[in-house]
Parts: C-alpha cells; structure tokens; sequence
C-alpha cells in the first residue's frame, strides 16, 4: 500500500495567481494512497524543503510528489531533498503546475480541476516507481583537443597545468592558428605572435601534454569518460626525431612559386617548408601537391643537402589510437575570400584584398616586411578604402548574421595604415559600428578623432578597376543617401568570418550538432556556451562562432574547467534515466528477439550487442540488444520502436505511464 | 520544333535592322522562325509604371496566343519584351486569383508554359554549334560586350547568365574570332525609356557607357537590346556633346556580328541603318 | 505581429505589393549602385526610409517626388540589396499611387507624358508606331522641335513608319485596358 505525500507549492504567485492551490492539496489529500497533503509558498525555499523532509519521517513516506515548477528548475532540489531524508530520490516526482498549468490559463474553475488531474495523474504513476541508483562510469583521465590555435592552445595548457594529460592534435604543420598571422591586436595594440608565441613554446615544452602537428581526428567512438581517438598522423616526409631545424631544405627546394597559406595567398613558399619562422614545431613538412618527387618523380634535392638524413619519402600517413575522457573542440573559423564577392570583382582584381590579406601586409614578417604595399604593383598605397559587411549581415547572400570582430579590425587596420603612411588617407564604409567590449569604443574613437580615419556610414554598391586605380561607388547615407565615389588604390574587405572547411564532416565523426552555418552547436546559448549536448565533447572558440580573442581565451578556460571537473572524478554519476533490455530466467533470457532495430534507431548510438553463452560450452545462444547505460540519453525511442516490448525505461516505464495516462482519462 | 518568334513593336520600327539580322542568320542556319499571329504590343515600361495589372495582361495575351498557336519556344530579340513577358508568366505562376483575373482580362486561356528565349539563349541552343563550321571571317576585333539591364534582372525570374560581369554574350563573341575585353559597364542601365522624355539624362548614362568601351580600346559595343541600341547608337550625337568628345565606336547587335562572321553581307544585317558608322570595322 | 493602425502605410504598401519595407536596414547600396540617384531629390534608400516611417507627411513627399518618375526599374538595386527588398516593385506601386492621388511632380511631367502616349497609341491599335506616339507626345508636351533633326536620317534608313500597324483584334485590346481599369 503507497503512501505518498503530496506537496504543492503556490511559487509565491506564479502558481496561486490562477490555480487554487489549498482545494489541489485537500483533493489530493482525498486519493487513495496519498497518505499526506499540503500546500506552502515556497516549496524550494529552506523552510520549504524541511516540510518535506519532516513530512516523509513523521508519515513514513514511500512517495513523494511536489506540485511546483518546470522540473528542469527543482527536480534535483527536491530530490536531494528526499535523499537526506532517507528516501530514495527517484521515488520523488514533479507536477510541473507552473508552466503547464497556471502560467498558461486564466484563473478559473478549469485551471484548479486542471492542475488536480495534473497531480491525479503523477499519484498513479508513483505508486508504480521504483527506487534507482545513479549509475557510475569510470573515467579516462586523458583529454583530447581538437585544433592549435589560441583557443586550442590555452585549453591544452589549462588542462595540463591541472595535473591532467593532454593530447593536443592540429591538422596544419605548425600550432598557432589565425592568431598567429595577425600584426597587432586590438584594443592594445601590441604584438600578436609576441604573446601567442611563448604559450606556443609553453605546450611545446609542457610534461604533461602531447602535441601531434599535421595530424586530424580520423574516427571517435565511445562516449564520456571513456572515449576512444583514432588519429591519423599525415605523412611529414621529414623524421622529426633526426631534424634539427637547420632550415637548409628550404632554402634548396628548387619549386619556390607555391603560395603561401600562412600569407594568404600574398607570398610564396617551397614544397618543403616551415609556414613561418616561429612555428612550433620549427620543422618542416613535404607538400605533395606540389612536391615535384611526389607529382613528377623528379628532384629529391633535400634529401641530398639534409646534413642529418632526415628526409624519408614516401612513409604512409601512421594511424594511432588513444582512450580519452573528454574532448575539446578549438578548431576555430576562416573568412571569405574575395572571389566569394560579384559586385566587388569575383576575386579578379589584385588590390582587392580581405581583412586577413591585409593583416599579413601589416604584419613585420610578412611578404612586404610590414609595409602596406599593392600585391598588383608594390607601390605603396596612397587612398585605401575599407569595407565592413562583406557578406555579414547579408540574407542575400546567405550569411543573415554579424561577423562581431569586423567593426575592430577595420578600424586596427585604418589605424595601423596611418601609422605606417602619414599622407595616406583612410575611408572605411560602414553600417554600424560594434565595440562593445572593454575599451573597444574607446580604440574606434581614437582612429577617427586621434588617426584621421574617415568614416562613411553607408554601403558600396561595386568596385571596378580603371587605369590601375580601384573605382569605389558607395554612398553617405547621413548626407541623405549621398553618393560617394572614390579612386582608391587598394580596398580592404571586411569579409564574414565563416565555418572551417570540413567541419560538418567533424561534426558528424564526434556526433556533435551543427548549425546551418556549420558552426558547432553549444548545448545552451546561454548557460552552457563551451559545452555540446553530447556528454564529454565540450567547445571554445570561433568554432562556435566568431569571436575576438579575450572571449575566445575565456572559453578555452572554461572549457578547461569543464574537462578537469570531470577527469578529476574517479567516476561519473549519470542519472538512471536510461533503457533497459529485459532479462528473464533460461531458456528465454529475454524477449528481445535480437532484431536490432533499435540499433539503428538510437539517435546516441547506445545500442550494444550482448552474446548469451552457454556457460558449460561457451556456444553463443543468442545474440540480444544491450544498452550502454554511460551512451544512453533516456529518450525512449527504442522503447517505443521494440516490436517484441523488449525495452522499457528506468523512471519511465511503460507500466508507470500507463497509469498515469489512465488516471488522467478516467477523471 | 516550331520556334515562335516575337518581334515586338521596336524590331518593326526603328529597330528594324534587329529584325533583319535575326531573320537572315536563322535563314543563313535553316532555322524557322514562324512570327505569332496577331501578337500585341508588351506593354513594355510604360505598362508597369501605370498599371500593373495592363502591365501583366498584355505579355499574358501575347503567351497565350503563343500557346494557343503550338509553339513550346518563342524567340524574343528585345530584352523589354523578353523581360516583361518572364516577370508576366513569373507572376501569374506565383499567385492563382492574379492569374484568373490577367485571364477573365485577355480572355484566352493561359497555362504558362512556353519556353521565353532571349536572343542570347537561341543563339547558344540553336545557333552556336554551327557557328565554327561555318566562320569564315573572323570578327577580329576587340569588343565590349555591353548586356544592359533588363536580360540578366531581376536573376530570380529570368535565371540567366549571372547578375554582375555576366559572360554569355562574351562567350559566344570568342568563338567567331572576338576578343571581348573586362570592362565596368556591362550591366549599367543606359537610360531606356527615357530616351525620349529625358535625353539629357541618356546622354550622361549612356555616354558613360560608350567612354569606358572606348578608353579600354573597344573597336565595337555588342548589344542584345534595341533600346540599348538606340541610346548607344542613335543618341550619340547627345553623347558626344556630354562628353565633350567625338567617340567613333560602333554599336552593333551579336545577331549582325555572328552574321557578318559567317560571311553574310552586311546589307543584309542592316547595318547601313546605323546612326554610327559600322565601316570602322 | 505588426499591428496595422501604426504602420498603415508600410502595411498598405505590403498588401499591395508583398514588399515589407521594414526589412531595409539602411545600407544604402541600393543608392550607391544607382546610375540615376544624382539626378534624384530622393534616392531609393532614402525613400526606403521615408516609407518606414509611416508618415502621412513623408509618404506625400515621395508620391509628389520626381525620384519615382526618373527611376527606370534598371533592377540593379535589388539586384545587390542585401535583404532583398523588392525597391522596383515599389516604385511601380508608387507611381501607380502617385498618379491615383493626382500627386505627379510637375519635373516628371514629360516622362508620364510619354508613357501616356505610348499606352494611348497601344489602345487603339494594338501595337506601338513610333512616329504616332511621338506625335501625341509632341502635342502633350509641347515640345514640337524635339528630335526633329533626326527625322531625314531616320528616313533615309528606312526606321519610320508612318501607317499604323495594326492588330486584328482590336477589341481584345480596348477589353484588356477596359477590365484593368486603364484609361
């Protein structure tokens, strides 16, 4: 015989204002098995929860309903509750009378007989609950980070600096990432690969992580605590362990016309080189693409001057595997290119540059030297125009949303180019101006009172070349949509900051979600920005989209945390909110009938096979469905997919909602 | 396969040579051009920017007695009618009660399924395959292809080439010996039918037009577009006194370039009804 | 839900056409790429603008403007616009409106002349003869030596037609322009 307390909470107002909370305690009071019912103000306050937990030892409570809010708000507070009264928490339930009830109908006679079915219904499902233990995982205290720039390398160090190990994997030759090729950062100014590059040598250097260059995630199975990493190292041609850093192999690699990624496009590199002098490692790698021994079988005049004997052709690309606990997704963005661009040339027009473009002009290692030049001809630009928006906030091209670090950059660059050419003049067009971040106003202010940067709020229809000089028609829409016409020598664009080439492919090897912008998804905009809603892979950084460097770095710590809260447990208490395949006794051993359907209907890939043997001869006597209960998400898919009722659901089971369902019908 | 062809009223007034260049290079290529019977005047931008009801009915009359008459493709040589007669059977597709009120208006039953084709795109279908059998002339000339407004906009209706620095006419200039020069004013409105009202205003756009051809050393601007034409060609003595220039550069339609390429006489492509002397060539 | 009593003009303009001007963020490109916004007392942006502001005051200054007469409907605004606003369709909508309100500026007075004409020469016939139309234009503008200089050289090519071409059915026509309410 039950006997369940019911306890409902009027929410200050939020649940008293439509429903009259004393008349659903008193009927609840009335049904059978209730064995104790009352109404309070605020069932979570401290007060609150002492009723309960006197209530469930005065009356000897098997059962424990709590008529309050939304159970994503205090279902865990009620059940800690009851724990620390001695009875089992998942024994306790919620009646959400808040928002499927009070907040969503007028005060009437309806909503009180509402909210009484509503809790009719939980009473009859409790009576069939069954008391259940959290379920404990064990944990891989190893953590992978997917990327090596900022993002990347701050969460590696985090992490490691924790006394946790981590592998941190990036798919180029060389850490560092976007940060690495920029020349100074706003809103300080100072000097980018200045302060990236010691953190650079700082993982390098770190005994507790593990840094693999020009490798890429190849597969990831398992699930939190307990993953398993299938990394694919790309063949180097160079063997690290024999390489120096001597840096002669570049110099005699005869095929010097590749252009250069780390420069954008704007310089050149040979096959075998190191993308830039800081790089770490500081060794290089064969580009087969266009390596003339890879594509024509010829040269090899490395591997004659190595002094070492470090070149080794033609290895194939190493697979390792590794088990990890959790996983660290820092594999950041990229932006447009200028072909990407109709009105403004198809890529077409030499000086039409994007904001990366310019960044590797300005910056002191770049292909000018630091000096603001024209790719078409060198000569130092007299006129540059700058161009905000470029594909940001433009439906019309597809990308609806603000690239957020745009507005700062153009005005880093109109500054830094007037710093570099005093007579230079500097127009950038605009639509609005973003600075919110601390002292960011200040910096765009200082470009146009203290710099001389002319800012014109208004778009550009197109630009096209005449004469070597770039034809710029925007407009001045503060003039009353005036337009603006200019012969400029260089122009700049603002391009949108865009998902990394192959990351829905990412996305779908971890199983994590994306959105259409192929931006991974966190688990909440709000309360959970560095986590994914799949257990155990968390985020930082602009792969979830753009964002400026403060906001990135405190993401990776973040998600740093994220991963230590969880290595640092020996296990994992999960919620026994999962499926379970029946088991009975021989020769049945269960109803599952070995079908799998489930299998390939389980969203989280929780389905495993288990072989029943003989215990004598070992012979397999069938194969049945098993849950992984660390995988399983309790979403009850497979339950209602079983054809021979083989699956039911710790806390949900088909005989407890079944009752409840007929409760409610019955009234 | 029976090809309608509608001329619209410019192809048979001052744009004539248009329709004699059509008609002799599909003739020269054996391609049958059969004329609508009865077919009405588009209605062209004076409908549209009265009545846009009128604007509609009158292209649906002409596509209707094009269905009526079994053809499954008509040729449209004037990009306006080209475009009216799209953006007339986009429209009536889009929204059911505007299509039984355009029909109660015409009177003819209208399904909307004849393929519009603009001059470019018979030439690609029809036209160009034959074309490097049969060069005998080559049109070795640098040339600006100059595509106006109303073949490539709105892209969302008429789904053709692209909206900036389109490439269909210049492809089609390559292949009988041209060499079709980058230049900035493919796509800018000349002026169109302000022609007449307001002259001054052409001269500006429309000379802006022939100074960039010209500058980048254009030996002759290619046209789709006998309004376009008209303004490049007929206004140029406007265009000149805008300019304060003498500007030599002819304007000549592709049908007349691919024409005199396959060797047909220029007579015959009407050449010698251009304001702007074609001899330079 | 945009409550109609607050906007009735974008709202009006809405029903009619299917544009919701509201969706211009005030970029300007649309201006920026027009080849006639010099010669415009209200460019399209800025006429975008006028509209959003759902005042009598401003609606008037762009039905009486002489913007919406020069505007050819050239399509490149829409072509770059970012939100896709539909300016060529408004700008029919408008004049339509314009001429219904008997608003038409005085300086567009030859550009309505013209299409006039050319719709009046249509109604009769059918068909468009250019020597007909220039002649009813000529009489609505006074503008009696216009072009006038063009006349032997266009007669010497042959581009001048002086009998009306004409439909066969004609009545098709005076119904059309009949049932869509043109005059």
């Amino acid at each position: 015989m039950s006997r369940i307390g019911v306890f409902i909470c009027h929410c200050g107002e939020n649940i008293s204002a439509t429903v009259d909370c004393e008349r659903v305690a008193k009927e609840a009071g009335q049904l059978e098995g209730v064995e104790f019912a009352t109404d309070y103000k605020y069932m979570c306050s401290d007060p609150g929860q002492s009723l309960i937990k006197t209530a469930i030892k005065e009356h000897q409570l098997d059962g424990v309903i709590v008529g309050s809010c939304s159970p994503r708000m205090h279902e865990a507070t009620f059940r800690r509750a009851c724990s620390e009264a001695g009875l089992n928490p998942y024994m306790c339930e919620i009646a959400n009378l808040r928002e499927h009830c009070s907040w969503v109908h007028e005060k009437s006679e309806a909503t009180t007989l509402k909210a009484i079915e509503i809790v009719t219904g939980l009473v009859e499902k409790v009576k069939r609950n069954k008391p259940l233990n959290t379920i404990k995982v064990p944990v891989t205290k190893k953590a992978l980070v997917i990327g090596g720039g900022i993002a990347g390398i701050q969460a590696s160090l985090d992490i490691a600096n924790c006394g946790q190990k981590v592998i941190l994997i990036e798919k180029g030759p060389s850490i560092g990432g976007h940060m690495s090729q920029l020349s100074e950062t706003f809103p300080t100014l100072d000097c980018s690969q200045c302060i990236l590059t010691p953190r650079m040598v700082e993982v390098a250097q770190h005994p507790n992580i593990t840094l693999y260059t020009y490798a890429e995630l190849e597969k990831l199975e398992g699930f939190v605590g307990n993953f398993k990493a299938t990394i694919r190292l790309k063949a180097k041609s160079v063997d690290y362990s024999k390489c120096t850093s001597c840096g002669l192999c570049t110099t005699k690699c005869p095929n010097k016309k590749i252009p250069s990624e780390f420069n954008e496009g704007l310089g050149m590199r040979t096959s075998i080189y190191v993308p830039f002098p800081q790089a770490v490692p500081n060794k290089p790698v064969i580009d087969k693409e266009h390596c003339l021994y890879y594509q024509k079988g010829k040269c090899k005049i490395c591997s004659k001057f190595c002094p070492t004997g470090a070149i080794e052709y033609d290895k194939p690309d190493e697979f390792i595997t590794e088990e990890i606990g959790a996983v660290v997704v820092t594999t950041g963005f990229n932006v447009l290119h200028t072909d990407f661009f109709p009105e403004y040339g198809y890529g077409k027009y030499k000086d039409v540059i994007t904001g990366l473009q310019f960044e590797r002009l300005a910056s002191a290692s770049g292909p000018t030297l630091g000096e603001i030049r024209r790719p078409s001809d060198g000569q130092i630009p007299k006129k540059i125009v700058f161009i905000a928006c470029c594909g940001s906030r433009d439906p019309a091209k597809g990308i609806p949303y603000c690239s957020k670090i745009c507005c700062m950059y153009t005005a880093k660059h109109a500054m830094l180019y007037q710093h570099k050419v005093h007579d230079g003049q500097s127009t950038i067009f605009y639509m609005d101006i973003r600075a919110g971040g601390k002292n960011y106003e200040e910096f765009v202010r200082r470009a146009i009172e203290e710099d001389g940067v002319n800012y014109v709020r208004g778009r550009v229809a197109r630009v096209y070349e005449k004469n070597g000089k770039l034809i710029v028609k925007g407009v001045d829409t503060l003039l009353g949509a005036e337009p603006v016409e200019i012969e400029a020598d260089m122009v700049v664009l603002a391009t949108a900051g865009v998902a990394n080439e192959g990351a829905e492919d990412l996305a779908q090897k971890m199983h994590i979600s994306y959105d259409p912008y192929h931006f991974f998804a966190e688990a909440h905009p709000k309360l959970k920005p560095v986590e994914t809603n799949t257990a155990g892979i968390f985020l930082a950084g602009a792969c979830q989209a753009p964002k400026d460097i403060p906001e990135t770095v405190a993401a990776a710590s973040g998600a740093a945390v994220k991963v230590v809260s969880l290595l640092s447990q020996d296990n994992l208490v999960r919620e026994p909110i999962v499926a379970v395949v029946n088991r009975c006794a021989p020769p049945m051993f269960s109803t599952c009938v070995g079908c799998f359907m489930c299998e390939t209907i389980c969203p989280y890939h929780a389905i495993e096979r288990e072989e029943i043997k003989d215990r004598r001869t070992g012979k397999v006597i069938k194969t049945i469905a098993k849950i992984n209960p660390g995988l399983c998400q309790g979403c009850g898919t497979c339950v209602s997919f079983c054809r021979s009722k083989s699956i039911d659901l710790q806390g949900f089971s088909n005989e407890e909602m079944f009752a409840e369902v007929t409760a409610l019908l019955n009234r | 396969m029976k090809l309608g062809f509608y001329p619209g009223c410019s192809l048979k007034g001052t744009s004539r040579e248009y329709n004699e260049s059509v008609k002799a290079l599909a003739a020269a290529l054996d391609i049958e051009l059969k004329d609508i019977e009865d077919w009405n005047c588009c209605g062209a931008t004076a409908a549209h920017s009265m009545n846009k009801e009128l604007s509609l009915a009158l292209p649906a009359r002409v596509l209707a007695l094009a269905e009526k008459q079994g053809f499954e493709e008509i040729v449209v040589p004037c990009a306006s009618c080209y475009n009216r007669l799209s953006v007339a059977q986009y429209e009536l597709s889009e929204d059911e009660d505007l299509r039984h009120k355009i029909i109660d208006s015409i009177g003819i039953s209208f399904a909307g399924n004849v393929n519009i084709l603009n001059v470019v795109q018979f030439i690609d279908k029809y036209v160009k395959d034959m074309i490097p059998a049969k060069v005998n002339h080559p049109f070795n000339y640098d040339v600006a292809c100059y595509y106006g407004c109303l073949l490539v906009r709105p892209h969302k209706i008429l789904k053709f080439d692209r909206v900036e620095d389109p490439t269909s006419m210049d492809e089609l200039m390559k292949l009988i010996g041209a060499n079709p020069i980058d230049w900035a004013y493919k796509t800018e409105c000349c002026g169109a039918g302000l022609s007449v009202s307001r002259t001054d205003l052409v001269a500006k756009l429309s000379g802006n037009i022939v100074k960039d051809a010209a500058d980048r050393g254009a030996k002759a601007i290619i046209v789709a577009c006998p309004m376009c034409h008209s303004n490049l060609d007929m206004r140029r003595p406007q265009i000149d006194q805008y300019l304060n220039e003498n500007i030599t550069v002819p304007v000549i339609y592709i049908t007349q370039a691919i024409g005199l390429a396959i060797g047909l006489k220029p007579e015959a492509l009407g050449l010698q009804r251009h304001f702007v002397k074609v001899t330079t060539l | 839900m945009i409550s109609s009593e607050n906007h009735i003009i974008t709202s009006q303009i809405k029903d009619n056409t299917g544009v919701d001007v509201n969706l211009c963020y005030q970029c300007g490109k649309c201006t920026a790429g027009c080849v006639l916004a010099d010669d415009m007392d209200y460019p399209s942006s800025y006429i975008m603008r006028l509209l959003q502001t759902n005042e009598e005051g401003n609606y008037l200054k762009v039905l009486s403007s002489n913007a919406i007469w020069l505007c050819v409907n050239c399509e490149n605004c829409i072509g770059r616009c970012p939100k896709e606003v539909d300016i060529p369709v408004v700008m029919d909508y408008l004049r339509a409106e314009s001429v219904k309100r008997k608003l038409v500026s005085s300086k567009a007075k030859p550009v309505i002349s013209f299409y006039k004409s050319f719709l009046g020469i249509i109604k009769s016939t059918g068909r468009l003869n250019e020597v007909f139309m220039t002649i009813s234009y000529k009489m609505r503008t006074f503008r009696l030596w216009q072009d006038v200089k063009l006349v032997p050289s266009m007669l010497l090519k042959g581009k001048l037609k002086f009998w009306p071409e004409s439909i066969k059915r004609r009545s098709d026509i005076s119904a059309i322009f009949r049932k869509t309410n043109s005059k």
